[in-house]
């Protein structure tokens, strides 16, 4: 096999149709860091999470030290990274666990996103930088136990008094709840839908986790209550006006999910590789067999053409030119194929594809929580239906 | 304090490593190439001690146009300002310490630096030929160092113990795995590397005086062996381990 060995050497097999040439250097150095990074330091301690379903909030100030919370956006503390630069680091950290770009994507692309688009110069300057170096974490409430698919069904109330704000209800789901500093919390006013930057330490404002989870279990999920949570007058965001603005912010993090779910793919991948060349059956390494390498090279050209379209959005978007639906065409194609991936995968390890020692069966369960949030696929099929036939079939 | 951090671009230590046509090279194509983890430990060292005072970081490195990258990583790690001294030929050590030395020569630093050794070609060579050429007190396999008055204390790593010396600056020293683990670019550093002053000249190469003539692949593993079952076969396996293996 040493010939077979030395063949394969001129396979990239982590990049087949050399997307890497279509990086600049820049993103390759960003690229390689966040690597060697999840490799090195989250890696080792990503299963052993996984098992307690949970993972060390510390992280957050580890991707901070690296720049890596809320790259994309500028001042505060922020890098001002591209989108593509974003999206190299979402499907490497990924290649890690959904649940490390879970935190990330929340924490960037939602709440501090959220602030940095529709807050205040002193919401900004006091949450920013603190939340860009990992300092305090942000949790983003929209949905609630029933309202998901659509958030307009939202029974959270904001109410007037004097000044103040007050806030009642209960959301459902959310990522980060139980370790975050702030909320960012969407509720219904007389006038619409509003946000709100609620520090969780506020009176009448407490988060209970989600326990029982067989998905997305290196990731702490939550329940947030609102009794009565009384805010300043700001606390409102106020630049965000009806429910345009949470699913603005919901667009930014779906990006990171194109190109995320592709890292989970790949790892699916490399994984079932390594495995069927090592593994033999009847005096032959599996790799050997047709039905093997139908597998193999499925995989291959699932794990290609989504980089492709994680990169043709990305350029899209740093064009200033990318539309929603086309975001929402790139999650509902890639977070399939990285489950389609994970699935063959899966069967590629036999008995050991069901075990953490590998990172197969996690990938494919933490994909079925992706598959699920920030829009279910059936709702992205029916935002491309929506443009594509002018049709809006939502209700 | 000024500080020079010369470093290399090698293999990646995953990297699978083919034989090029000529029997005599490592045939690069697919190769990812790497900052030499040695030198890493360097760069850390030079930017720790930059951070507890004053003082500036340049890194230096002799090689081909694609060497850019190894010092880009070393921007984005922060250093201030990159040196490459190019050349399209391969070079022994002496050759490359030569080019280095006549480099340095012209500018004034307090502190050498390299990696105790690239991990390539495994010379460990060059950073005290360095030393020699520009008539320079060394210090290599150094863990640790502090600078005071003018001196640099260093810790060296020795068979089963650590030696210390005091060397006066300026001076070279070659570091290894121990106080300076190296840290992570941050994404800033990254942006920034690419606005930071990248000069390239040509590299005054010495003469090369050993060639290499054949690189070989190391031996196919050899099929294990049974030599006994049970508390019987431990002295049998002992000699082996003692007389064949040479490992206790
Ligand atoms: C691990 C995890 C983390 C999450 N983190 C967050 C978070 O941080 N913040 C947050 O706000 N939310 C979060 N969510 C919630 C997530 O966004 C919602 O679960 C998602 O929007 C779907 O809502 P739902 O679960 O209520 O499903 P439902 O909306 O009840 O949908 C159930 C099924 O019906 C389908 N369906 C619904 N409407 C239609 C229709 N019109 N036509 C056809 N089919 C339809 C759906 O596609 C789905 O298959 C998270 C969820 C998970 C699992």
């Amino acid at each position: 096999m040493a010939t077979a060995e030395r063949a394969r050497n001129r396979v990239d097999t982590r990049d087949f149709l050399s997307v890497d040439g279509q990086l600049n250097d820049e993103e390759l150095m960003i690229r390689d860091n966040v690597r060697t990074f999840v490799s090195a330091e989250l890696l080792p301690r990503v299963p052993e999470w996984y098992e307690l379903g949970t993972l060390d909030p510390a992280v957050a100030r580890e991707l901070g030290k690296l720049g890596l919370l809320g790259m994309h956006l500028t001042g505060y503390g922020c890098a001002g990274s591209s989108a593509v630069a974003y999206g190299v680091t979402c499907l490497e950290l990924e290649a890690g666990d959904s649940g490390l770009r879970s935190l990330v994507s929340v924490q960037g692309s939602l709440a501090m996103f959220a602030i940095w688009r529709y807050g205040s110069d002193e919401q900004k300057n006091e949450w920013l930088p603190r939340m860009a170096r990992g300092e305090a974490i942000g949790c983003f409430g929209l949905t609630e136990s029933d309202a998901g698919s659509d958030p307009a069904a939202m029974r959270t109330v904001a109410r007037r008094d004097g000044s103040d704000w007050v806030l009642d209800g209960t959301k459902m789901w959310i990522t980060n709840g139980s370790i975050a500093e702030v909320a960012i919390v969407w509720a219904r006013a007389n006038e619409g839908v509003h946000g709100f930057v609620v520090p969780t330490d506020t009176p009448g404002f407490s988060a209970n986790e989600v326990k029982g989870k067989l998905s997305l279990r290196a990731s702490v999920t939550s329940e947030l209550v609102l009794d009565g949570c009384r805010l300043p007058a700001d606390a409102l965001l106020p630049q965000a006006q009806g429910l345009g603005a949470p699913l603005s912010c919901l667009n930014e993090a779906r990006y990171g999910i194109v190109w995320g779910a592709i890292g989970a793919a790949r790892s699916c991948f490399e994984s079932a590789l390594e495995y069927s060349l090592g593994r033999e059956a009847f005096d032959k390494p599996i790799a050997a067999y047709q039905l093997t390498q139908a597998k193999l090279a499925q995989m291959v050209v699932e794990v290609s053409r989504g980089h492709l379209l994680a990169l043709q959005l990305g350029r899209l978007k740093d064009a200033g030119q990318i539309r929603p639906e086309q975001v929402s065409l790139g999650k509902l194609a890639n977070v399939n194929a990285a489950l389609g991936v994970a699935r063959e995968a899966r069967t590629v390890l036999g008995a050991n594809g069901i075990t953490l020692e590998y990172p197969v069966m996690r990938h494919a369960n933490n994909l079925e929580s992706v598959l699920t949030y920030e829009g279910t696929a059936e709702i992205h099929k029916l935002v491309v239906g929506n443009a594509v036939t002018g049709i809006a079939a939502f209700r | 304090m000024k500080s020079v951090v010369c470093v290399k671009r090698v293999p990646d230590t995953e990297a699978r490593i083919r034989i090029g046509d000529d029997g005599r090279s490592v045939d690069p194509s697919g190769v990812k190439f790497i900052l030499n983890p040695y030198d890493e430990f360097a760069v850390e060292a030079a930017l720790k001690h930059k951070e507890a005072g004053e003082g500036e970081v340049v890194v230096l490195s002799v090689g081909s146009a694609e060497s850019v990258d190894v010092l880009r990583t070393s921007l984005a790690l922060g250093a201030d300002e990159a040196l490459l001294l190019t050349t399209t030929q391969s070079a022994e050590g002496l050759a490359v310490a030569e080019a280095i030395a006549a480099e340095l020569k012209e500018r004034k630093f307090d502190l050498i630096l390299f990696g105790m050794k690239a991990i390539d070609d495994d010379l460990q060579a060059v950073g005290a030929m360095v030393a020699e050429l520009l008539d320079l007190p060394s210090a290599t396999v150094v863990t640790e160092f502090s600078v005071e008055d003018g001196k640099v204390t260093a810790h060296r790593e020795i068979e089963g113990g650590t030696e210390v010396v005091e060397v006066p600056l300026p001076c070279v020293l070659t570091i290894t795995k121990g106080a300076y683990e190296p840290r992570y670019a941050s994404l800033k550093g990254i942006m920034a590397a690419k606005r930071k002053p990248l000069t390239e000249k040509e590299a005054h190469l010495g003469l090369s005086h050993t060639i290499e003539s054949a690189l070989e692949y190391p031996p196919e593993r050899q099929a294990g062996r049974i030599v006994g079952e049970g508390s019987d076969a431990v002295p049998e396996l002992v000699r082996l381990l003692r007389e064949e293996a040479n490992v206790i």
